[in-house]
């Protein structure tokens, strides 16, 4: 088993911190946010920022750039939100997040991570720009656009085989949520990962067990979740997905088969406040004053 | 008249072609033979790639190739090219503009596989796509000469493709010319805009209309987006009695749809009669028998001429009957579908 050092542990969990606390700030600045995908994927995405990831370095954080337009035919200059994660090159990672609506969270973690500036936030969800909030390839840390759920998986399938056809090192890595379990796509993409051998795709799913409308369990059931996916032929690695050193391990394990993380995860971790709104998480947005000074409450506790 | 009939216009000529194009990948789901790329797989076996039925995945996959530097040329049927995975194809490759090439066999009624396997409407919403550029061939010049057309686009193309027993209408030596129609006749009285097959199917009565007198100037067009040749417009600023078109598809959003914008436009207030299905869904019969039901054949276009200009052209059948009919069961359809 691999070990990790007491120091990476610390710094994940500060930057898992930092998501949740970001994320509560400008939840309440702006009266909403996605606040329980913060709460469950904080770890999971610290990690992946903050030690899974082989990304080049940057020199400073980023400013975001204001939105420039759409990409056109013809247009070679378009840069996406993959500049975020560095230079592209043969031995680094890349990184296809698919749920889209994880904005405001992976901009935390790229925050966090010395990325994105931290000032970058005060664009989020601005006319004209590309912090938006609903991620597509010009926001940061989206290197495709994904916000249609479970097309990434395929995307970077082809972008996992195409680098496999030029020999590059690097892994192409994707993060999932598990209601993208539901569309027939994710199974497309499964098999055809399988078939082209692409042992350099890796996966990490927050299965939070929660959707738009409510309790997984109560929408569509996706279990059993780890037996489907083993069904087609892939690695499986079951944590809890607030165990860092757990997903550590899981990341860094050799496979000779895509493979997939399923982080389980509780999407009120952190915040237990937020319990009060079960079963419907998706989404939260003040009912009141009240609730307001409730979380107001929660936050100067969380940066006490 | 007839026209040399080439075999397999697409199956060497696409091998020849990549040879030298190392970035050009194939991708197939499941009608790899049904789509003349099966010696291609065989002579490029490390740039094929099997997708399986699951054409959703597939553009995704061709998206993320693409990303990579790679030009994927994904085949199979027009059908599953754009109306099953749709919106993988607006999000996962038109919106980024990537140069994917969607190589699309049996478009409109050419299939007897009836309404699963026939593309009536896929230039309908493909021309509402924004980056999507859409070519059309219609010989096997065309067939032949849209892979370096399609190649040069640095977007994504959409192709309906022709394969099998092709005419020749086009001498070799004259490609495929991207958004450059071809002027095939000139004449005062009428503008004819044809693509696809119906161009072969309208040279049998234009001779017919010439004699009679009718003054017929006949474009055949072959990239219907964009749609900005100004050679159309002027072909349709020179039509006394009126502009008829003839497409492969249903006259909702196709190239008579085109064609009707152009002159709106440009206000050409001439009267318009679109050739082609009447917002209906066709269904599995050979060819042949498709067009004569649903009034996409030369005995079509000479009853448009005649109701636009008022006159009884005394034109029978059977001097439409000329041109050839291609067999079913010849060598050249090695599968049914």
């Amino acid at each position: 088993m691999t070990t990790h050092s007491q120091a990476d542990l610390n710094n994940i969990a500060r930057i898992a911190t930092g998501i949740r606390r970001r994320v509560l700030a400008h939840t309440i600045a702006q009266n909403g946010g996605y606040m329980s995908q913060a709460c469950s994927a904080a770890e999971l995405l610290a990690c992946l920022y903050g030690g899974v990831l082989s990304f080049a370095p940057l020199d400073e954080p980023i400013d975001p750039p204001t939105f420039i337009g759409v990409p056109a035919v013809g247009l070679h200059t378009y840069v996406t939100g993959a500049q975020f994660h560095g230079a592209k090159a043969a031995q680094y990672d890349r990184l296809i997040s698919s749920p889209a609506h994880y904005a405001l969270v992976i901009y935390a973690a790229l925050i966090e991570t010395g990325r994105l500036r931290e000032d970058g936030l005060e664009h989020f969800n601005r006319d004209g720009s590309t912090v938006e909030m609903i991620g597509a390839e010009h926001s940061p840390g989206f290197e495709t656009t994904t916000g249609s759920l479970s097309q990434a998986l395929s995307q970077a399938g082809g972008i996992a085989l195409a680098r496999k056809i030029k020999k590059e090192s690097g892994k192409t890595w994707v993060f999932m949520s598990d209601g993208e379990f539901q569309e027939g796509q994710t199974y497309e993409a499964l098999q055809a990962a399988k078939f082209h051998g692409l042992d350099n795709l890796r996966v990490i799913v927050d299965v939070n067990r929660a959707q738009c409308d409510g309790p997984m369990d109560t929408v569509m059931r996706i279990e059993p979740l780890e037996a489907r996916i083993k069904g087609f032929g892939w690695d499986v690695t079951v944590v809890d997905g607030h165990d860092t050193a757990a997903i550590l391990t899981a990341a860094s394990a050799p496979t000779s088969s895509p493979h997939m993380i399923l982080c389980y995860t509780d999407p009120v971790r952190g915040l237990p406040l937020l319990a009060e709104r079960a079963p419907v998480l998706h989404y939260l947005r003040f009912t009141g004053a009240d609730e307001r000074a409730k979380y107001e409450r929660a936050y100067a506790e969380m940066v006490k | 008249m007839s026209y040399e009939i080439v075999q397999r216009p697409h199956q060497q000529n696409f091998i020849d072609w990549a040879k030298d194009k190392p970035k050009v990948l194939v991708l197939s789901a499941d009608l790899t033979n049904s789509c003349e790329v099966g010696k291609w797989r065989d002579t490029y076996p490390d740039r094929f790639f099997s997708m399986g039925m699951a054409e959703q995945n597939m553009l995704g996959f061709a998206a993320g190739l693409a990303r990579e530097g790679f030009e994927p040329w994904l085949h199979t049927f027009s059908v599953f090219l754009y109306r099953r995975p749709l919106d993988q194809l607006q999000m996962s490759i038109a919106y980024p503009s990537l140069k994917v090439r969607l190589i699309g066999f049996l478009p409109g009624i050419m299939t007897p596989g009836g309404v699963t396997h026939q593309a009536i409407e896929d230039i309908a919403i493909l021309r509402a796509i924004p980056n999507m550029t859409i070519l059309e061939v219609g010989d096997a010049t065309e067939a032949m000469s849209v892979l370096d057309v399609a190649h040069a686009v640095d977007g994504p193309v959409y192709v309906r493709m022709l394969r099998g027993e092709v005419s020749r209408i086009f001498p070799a030596n004259e490609p495929f010319k991207f958004n450059t129609a071809r002027i095939l006749s000139t004449g005062k009285d009428l503008t004819l805009i044809t693509s696809g097959i119906m161009t072969e199917e309208a040279l049998r009565a234009i001779p017919l209309l010439q004699e009679r007198g009718i003054g017929i100037t006949h474009l055949h067009v072959s990239t219907l987006k964009p749609f900005t040749d100004p050679a159309v417009v002027a072909a349709l600023g020179n039509a006394k009695s009126g502009v008829i078109t003839m497409e492969n598809h249903t006259i909702i959003g196709g190239l008579g749809s085109a064609v009707a914008e152009l002159m709106a436009e440009n206000a050409i207030g001439v009267p318009l009669r679109r050739i082609g299905l009447k917002d209906t869904y066709a269904h599995g019969a050979s060819q042949k028998y498709l067009m004569s039901e649903y009034g996409l054949d030369a005995k079509s276009l000479v009853t448009t001429v005649e109701n636009l200009l008022g006159n009884d052209l005394k034109i029978a059948e059977n001097d439409l009957m000329q041109s050839r009919t291609a067999s079913v069961h010849s060598s050249a359809k090695v599968e049914a579908l």
